[in-house]
């Protein structure tokens, strides 16, 4: 960019979190409420970075038991066996439905993965106050917050067939603990997706053309 | 243009000032800078959300009362529905997993659609009483935890495991979930928060009078 951008914080003015009003402060360091809806003012989202370091690391920690502790067990009248995350995509592939494999290998195993990676880049970048690919990182964050939720799939797969397979003893399916890391995990990183501010992508590129000046 | 006028916004995920110039119907103003929607322009949007919100509290009505699917099994038979899943869960001791599912499945997606009927009942009349804009903070934390499409392709999954080893019947249930995520995504997207937040009684008295930076770069503009 050739001139220095014109920002809301730039410029003394901050935009409202709930309802998006530009308003005037009443301070800077107490921003004060919003006037058309009454919201506390923020300038930046309050502690981004270490709120989102903090969700990323657990997220990160619960990942490994997600995928080590089997999800659901199923037993029938001559057989029991539990299955995880993993093996229930190599189930799937197994028995002809590479298509449903694949989905479930994207939104299970890599989209937990891809956001933790995406997040931790992201906050790295801003903690050493990169001010290349500001766009592509911008870009980045939106998706990561529209593919997050498609997370869950599993933990609805699981719910549904043991709501379903009720027909015991002939055949049941039962709940495991590795449900609920796994959906630690999606909420976690949903959390962490929503505590970082992508303000901060920009803001130090804001600061190198204030100096320069 | 006016200096205080309420097209000034600073967007929300960059902050650069812009102006949201006068957009053509259905057309979409976009930050120069990183490239973000920060305005679309949707005539009508009060009847056609609605309309449309009427018609997803009917879906979600259908959806929560009547079985997802069924299974039959050496003459035994089986049927579920969302809060069957749910409660069977809770039963066999994954509570916390419980009371997600019910969160993300029903409870969100009655709030989004409960609120967005208020709202907009509300906004019939302007200046709407101040609590509308506490709904209107509510509807978008609800709709950000609401995935009934996520639910359907998890129901989809376990039907195609489950149809490998019984026989699945898909139930009344499953046909208006399909049609309840069409109409969340329709009502969502026909709804115009900028608009009725413009319609919404400000906590203090001053009012939208007040100076607010001038020009600035103007927010690009693309059609539909």
């Amino acid at each position: 960019m050739t001139s220095v951008a014109r920002t809301g914080m730039s410029e003394g003015f901050v935009s409202c979190g709930a309802c998006g009003l530009l308003s005037r402060p009443a301070g800077a360091e107490e921003p004060g409420e919003c006037p058309r809806c009454g919201e506390t003012l923020e300038f930046r989202r309050r502690d981004a970075i270490q709120r989102t370091w903090a969700l990323v690391i657990t997220a990160g920690i619960c990942y490994l038991p997600a995928n080590i502790l089997p999800v659901v067990r199923t037993t029938t009248l001559t057989s029991e066996e539990t299955d995880t995350i993993i093996s229930g995509v190599v189930h799937l592939y197994a028995t002809g439905s590479w298509y449903l494999a694949l989905i479930l290998l994207i939104a299970s195993v890599m989209i937990p993965l891809a956001k933790l990676s995406a997040l931790a880049y992201l906050l790295i970048t801003v903690q050493r106050g990169a001010v290349r690919n500001n766009r592509e990182r911008a870009r980045l964050y939106r998706l990561m917050e529209i593919i997050g939720r498609w997370s869950m799939v599993d933990v609805f797969a699981a719910t549904f067939a043991v709501g379903l397979v009720r027909l015991q003893p002939l055949m049941s399916v039962a709940p495991q603990p590795g449900v609920l890391f796994f959906s630690g995990v999606v909420i976690l990183t949903i959390i962490a997706a929503e505590s970082f501010d992508p303000r901060l992508i920009w803001d130090s590129s804001q600061g190198k053309q204030e100096t320069n000046d | 243009m006016a200096s205080l006028s309420a097209d000034v916004v600073a967007c929300p995920d960059c902050d650069l000032l812009q102006r949201i110039p006068a957009l053509s119907p259905g057309g979409s103003a976009y930050c120069p800078r990183c490239g973000r929607k920060v305005a679309t322009s949707k005539p009508g949007s009060l009847e056609r959300t609605t309309a449309l919100a009427v018609a997803a509290a009917i879906a979600f009505l259908i959806t929560n009362v009547e079985p997802l699917m069924g299974l039959s099994l050496a003459g035994r038979e089986a049927s579920t529905t969302i809060a069957g899943g749910v409660w069977q869960m809770w039963e066999q001791g994954e509570k916390i997993t419980a009371l997600l599912i019910a969160l993300f499945a029903v409870i969100a997606p009655a709030l989004q659609i409960g609120f967005l009927l208020a709202i907009l009942l509300s906004l019939r009349r302007p200046p709407a009483p101040r609590w509308v804009g506490a709904l209107l903070r509510w509807v978008e934390i609800a709709g950000s935890w609401s995935m009934v499409e996520v639910m359907m392709l998890g129901i989809l999954v376990s039907l195609v495991k489950l149809a490998a080893i019984a026989r699945v019947v898909p139930g009344v249930g499953i046909f208006a979930a399909g049609g309840l995520i069409l109409l969340l995504a329709a009502m969502s997207s026909s709804f115009d928060p900028r608009e009725a937040w413009s319609r919404v009684r400000w906590v203090k008295d001053e009012g939208p009078q007040r100076a607010l930076p001038s020009g600035g770069v103007d927010a690009a503009e693309a059609g539909r």
